[in-house]
């Protein structure tokens, strides 16, 4: 097998490996996280290398397995030059975080969680880059929002940092949310999720319909992401992280996945005024408000951040400028925002560590304590301003250059080289004030360590990026160039246009820009006390989080009264609900029915012996509703009703469900009698009739909408389904009951669903009555002392005779039940009924004495012989649960037949019998036991 | 005959509705198996009604009552069982745990329901910044 045929994957899945061993590594050492995870990133880009030369030669790997199909879900990695791009940026720059986090942490830091978070997260990311499927894509998304919400609030100790990760979740997951929907229109309009065919259908989405719907969707989840205006404002707060996550989430990964979702749709949704319109116009707003911002910030990091946000600003514009040179300017600059502001944040986090602090008006004249650190810091910001000679200068000469191109489109676009002139005139101050105040100015002020420089592994990740950023600068044709044009490949998936690398071009347009950039913000800098009087006046107190904060809370406090409203905490509020619901549902569904209240079924006619029974059965159940405060007298005429109910069943040719009916009815009261002893016997009287009105008027809608719809379904004629059991029952099944045959056979998976039902029921039924005690009450509802008399003679006698003679039904109709009516649950309700009777008739611990079958057991048998009659049926090659059947010739008895059903069968009696002795006996033993402790048992114990 | 069948359905669907909105456990259970035999009852009509016809099957007869729906009520049935043992054996355990029978599970008196939620903590805290 090609190892081309499934690495991606493996890239992918590594690091989320990889964390386990990470996590498990620092119980051994401190710095074995630290290493495990360096070794693993590198063993990833090992695993990736030799796909690497593919995009080169003008190939896209696709590696795919189907997953489900039925909504398009594949397993399924791609990797073009975009992708490699993005994959070595998040590998090699993580690799470098990795070194720098190992002694950035401190000895109280737990580093298993630290790193195990850092390589899910870059698992994540991975997994977006490389993901050919969109909705795999969109899983990926969502992980790096789970997984980024762990990195910044990895100092959970930190109020800042907690809230700072919830407000991060809240914005990017909401933005998941919303690229979710875009992503499945996008595959609706396409047809297909996979990214090679998406990509190929750019016309067919941009001429769609639901184009703008798609694309707004989309950019939603983007700008989230990527922290673009309006919901820049997550990104500060989300500084509160230490600070290798800083560098690595808003240099290379994190904010940088929007971007590379506006990279990866560029050929299927730009080039519309839309986009231009959404793309440009925020990227040109989030552009000037990070770039300002940024100048005013007295934070190293905060200062970072605004700056992050405006170059998020930049590529984002570039995006939106929709040309194939734009692109490649946007491309570019990613690569070199990368670098150098991943060292940036480095640089601020050794300054924190060896300073503990970050304030810029505490840090002043560190050059001398840090000259190294300075070095590197200075040629770093230089690129980050524009400098030439260092890399940010030639993308940001490549978006001059743009912006001057795009201001031809009309008549005001000359406002955009202005406008990002004035971004660049601020980058180029915010540069200057991130190196003069920290590393020159006079002396530091009361600093809470003596600055001095960092260990020599903690710069050198700094060191090389700086390099990077020198080299990309100096040379680009024979450093980066590759990389760029199969990225730009990769992007357009188109062949690059023309472009120049070349540091100088004449004196240009955009070179002037420049320069007017660099001269007017070093004057900025200087002249910056007006600006800051300006700023605390009028700006500062603008903060988009306290508008976050406020809003939070009002859809907090919005879904906690909308759910106060249906949910009062309240059993009797909810099923009033409940039932409203179901009224109203079935309203509109009467009115929306135009047909005649009644087909032209004919009725059976009406006989005098149903007229009376159906007229008691009424009666019965109004005096249940009208005595239920009275509980006892209610429970006898509710069992009137279930009675009848069975009678109806027998005239209505169901002898099984009347024999069913008829001992669960049996069953059932007694259960409710045991009950009864230990609740009130009477209710109390309600005094709130409005609500008694209400429930009367609920309750008389839903019986006459029943009625009604009752009466709708009988006085029409339908097709049966049934007459397929009923032709196949015999030849099928083998048995000539056909409602047996369908409950062991055609549909035993369902009965066996039901059954482990039941069980549960009983075994609940056991667990809640473990050590459960009440009090027994010693008179009944009238004040007439219980009867001390417990099994009277008579009784007892009889129901020792009866005992064998019931169970010989319950077997009789258990044979029966495959050919005539009767079956397991019947049987089992049956010899259930049988034990019972000698429970009541002579106690308890009589007859646990002599029946010494524990119930659980009969669940646990009667579930495991039902499964195992499926489990043969498979391991012979059929279906789970498909019965067999073949005629027997006994000696006396005769032939007769025998299914293997009825091994079913006998596991549905089991449970049956089990889970309803069970419940029973249960709670039969709590009212023995309550009786013991009752004042009136220890009272006839000393009278006798 | 069919219009006795659905006022049975409608009169048990009332008590039962009636008696599942009260506030104490025992006629709520009470309401449910009232609400049961509507819904198994309901269930059975939908084979339509069928007076002696026969059971199993026999190959002199030409017709049946439809045994599906039967099928799927004579499981309901036992199901309602164990439904009613687990309700009430729930009733029981509330009471012993709460000293009342109330619905709600609430061991405070009447009317005053506990509403200080993690949620409205975290609000207040939220107003305070």
């Amino acid at each position: 097998m090609n190892f081309l045929d499934f690495n991606l994957p493996l890239v992918v899945l590594l690091p989320f490996v990889g964390a386990i061993f990470a996590a498990m590594a620092s119980k051994l050492n401190r710095l074995a996280a630290a290493y495990t995870s360096a070794g693993v990133t590198i063993l990833t880009l090992a695993l990736l290398a030799p796909a690497m030369s593919l995009p080169f030669s003008s190939q896209t790997l696709v590696q795919s397995w189907s997953w489900i199909d039925s909504i398009g879900l594949q397993f399924a990695f791609r990797l073009d030059g975009l992708s490699l791009l993005f994959a070595l940026l998040i590998l090699v720059i993580g690799l470098l975080v990795i070194v720098y986090a190992r002694y950035y942490l401190a000895t109280k830091d737990c580093m298993g969680r630290f790193f195990a978070y850092l390589l899910m997260f870059m698992g994540s990311m991975l997994g977006i880059v490389l993901s050919e499927n969109l909705l795999q894509l969109v899983v990926f998304w969502e992980l790096t929002s789970i997984t980024s919400f762990l990195l910044i609030s990895y100092w959970q100790h930190r109020e800042d940092a907690r809230q700072g990760a919830r407000m991060a979740l809240a914005i990017t997951g909401a933005g998941g949310l919303a690229l979710l929907g875009g992503v499945l229109l996008l595959g609706h309009i396409v047809g297909s999720y996979q990214l090679s065919d998406v990509l190929a259908a750019g016309d067919l989405v941009r001429e769609h319909p639901l184009y703008l719907t798609t694309l707004v969707l989309i950019l939603l989840g983007v700008f989230t992401k990527s922290a673009q205006f309006p919901f820049h404002f997550w990104l500060p707060h989300a500084m509160a992280a230490p600070t290798p996550v800083s560098a690595y989430l808003h240099s290379a990964t994190m904010v940088k996945a929007g971007i590379f979702l506006l990279a990866r749709f560029f050929p299927v949704l730009s080039g519309t005024p839309e986009w231009m319109w959404l793309v440009g116009g925020a990227g040109l707003i989030t552009l000037l408000i990070g770039a300002y911002t940024a100048l005013f910030k007295h934070d190293l990091k905060g200062l970072l951040a605004y700056s992050t946000i405006s170059h998020l600003g930049l590529i984002t514009l570039l995006f939106g400028f929709s040309t194939q040179l734009a692109a490649v300017a946007a491309i570019f600059h990613i690569i070199n925002h990368a670098t150098f502001k991943a060292s940036l944040f480095m640089v601020a986090g050794i300054i924190d560590h060896e300073t503990g602090s970050r304030d810029m008006r505490k840090l002043n004249g560190l050059l001398k304590y840090m000259p190294h650190t300075a070095a590197l810091a200075i040629i770093a910001s230089a690129a980050m301003a524009g400098v030439p000679l260092l890399n940010g200068f030639l993308s940001k000469e490549m978006f001059f250059d743009q912006a001057v191109t795009a201001s031809h489109a009309n008549s005001m676009a000359w406002l955009i080289p202005a406008l990002v002139t004035v971004a660049g005139i601020f980058s180029v101050a915010y540069s200057i004030r991130f190196i003069h105040d920290v590393f020159f100015n006079g002396e530091p002020v009361d600093l809470p360590k003596t600055p001095h420089e960092p260990p020599r592994f903690m710069k050198v990740p700094v060191d090389l990026l700086v390099i990077a950023c020198l080299a990309v600068g100096i040379l680009p044709i024979y450093t980066v160039a590759p990389l760029l044009d199969v990225a730009v490949v990769g992007t357009l998936q188109n062949e690059a246009p023309q472009y120049s690398l070349a540091i100088w071009h004449g004196i240009t347009m955009p070179l002037i820009m420049s320069m007017i950039a660099l001269g007017v913000g070093a004057l900025v800098y200087f002249k910056r006390d007006v600006l800051f009087r300006f700023h605390e006046r009028y700006v500062e107190s603008i903060d988009a989080r306290r508008y976050f904060e406020i809003g939070l809370n009002k859809i907090i406090q919005l879904s906690i009264s909308v759910s106060r409203g249906f949910d009062k905490g309240s059993l009797q509020h909810a099923s009033m609900w409940v039932i409203l619901t179901s009224i109203i549902a079935g309203i509109i569904g009467f009115i929306s029915v135009s047909s005649p209240l009644l087909g032209d079924r004919d009725f059976i006619p009406l006989d005098g012996i149903t007229l009376v029974t159906a007229a008691i059965l009424v009666l019965a159940s109004l005096m249940t509703t009208i005595w239920h405060r009275q509980r006892l007298l209610s429970l006898v005429v509710i069992g009137v009703i279930g009675l009848i109910i069975s009678l109806g069943f027998v005239k209505f040719s169901a002898p099984d469900l009347a024999l069913t009916q008829l001992s669960v009815e049996v069953v059932t009261i007694v259960l409710l009698l045991l009950a009864l002893y230990f609740l009130p016997q009477v209710t109390p009287k309600e005094t709130d009739r409005t609500r008694l009105w209400r429930d009367a008027i609920l309750a008389v809608v839903s019986g006459v909408g029943v009625t009604l719809l009752t009466l709708m379904v009988l006085s029409r004629d339908f097709a049966p389904i049934s007459d397929y059991f009923l032709a196949n029952s015999v030849p099928g099944g083998g048995g000539t009951n056909v409602v047996n045959v369908i409950l062991v056979d055609f549909r035993g998976f369902d009965t066996l669903g039901e059954i482990v039902v039941l069980a549960l029921a009983g075994l609940g039924v056991f667990a809640m009555l473990q050590g459960m005690t009440l009090p027994a009450p010693n008179q009944d509802a009238d004040g007439r002392i219980w009867n001390s008399d417990k099994h009277p003679a008579i009784m007892q006698t009889l129901t020792r005779l009866l005992l064998p003679l019931m169970l010989l039904v319950a077997v009789y109709i258990f044979l029966r039940g495959h050919n005539l009516p009767g079956g397991g649950f019947i049987a089992g309700l049956i010899a259930s009924v049988a034990l019972i009777v000698q429970y009541l008739a002579n106690g308890i611990e009589w007859t646990q004495k002599r029946l010494k079958i524990d119930m659980h057991w009969a669940i646990g048998f009667g579930l495991l012989i039902a499964v195992s009659t499926g489990l043969v049926a498979m391991g012979l090659g059929y279906p789970f649960l498909t019965s067999a059947f073949s005629h027997v010739h006994w000696p006396v008895v005769g032939e007769f037949e025998i299914a293997s059903a009825i091994a079913f069968d006998l596991g549905v009696f089991l449970v049956v019998v089990g889970a309803t002795v069970m419940s029973l006996v249960q709670l039969g033993k709590l009212s023995t036991a309550s009786h013991h402790d009752s004042p009136l048992s220890k009272q006839l114990e000393e009278t006798n | 005959m069919e219009l006795i069948i659905a006022l049975i359905i409608g009169v048990l669907t009332t008590s039962g509705v009636f008696l599942t909105l009260r506030g104490h456990t025992f006629p709520v259970v009470l309401g449910l198996t009232l609400l049961a035999y509507a819904v198994n009852v309901f269930l059975f009509a939908m084979g339509r009604l069928t007076i002696g016809l026969p059971a199993v099957i026999d190959p002199t007869q030409a017709e049946y009552a439809d045994p599906l729906p039967q099928a799927l009520v004579l499981t309901a049935i036992v199901i309602a069982f164990g439904m009613t043992a687990f309700l009430i054996v729930l009733a029981l355990k509330s009471r012993s745990e709460l000293g009342n029978d109330h619905v709600d599970g609430q061991s405070c008196p009447e009317g005053e329901i506990p509403v200080e939620t993690d949620v409205q903590k975290q609000i207040q805290r939220n107003e305070q910044l």
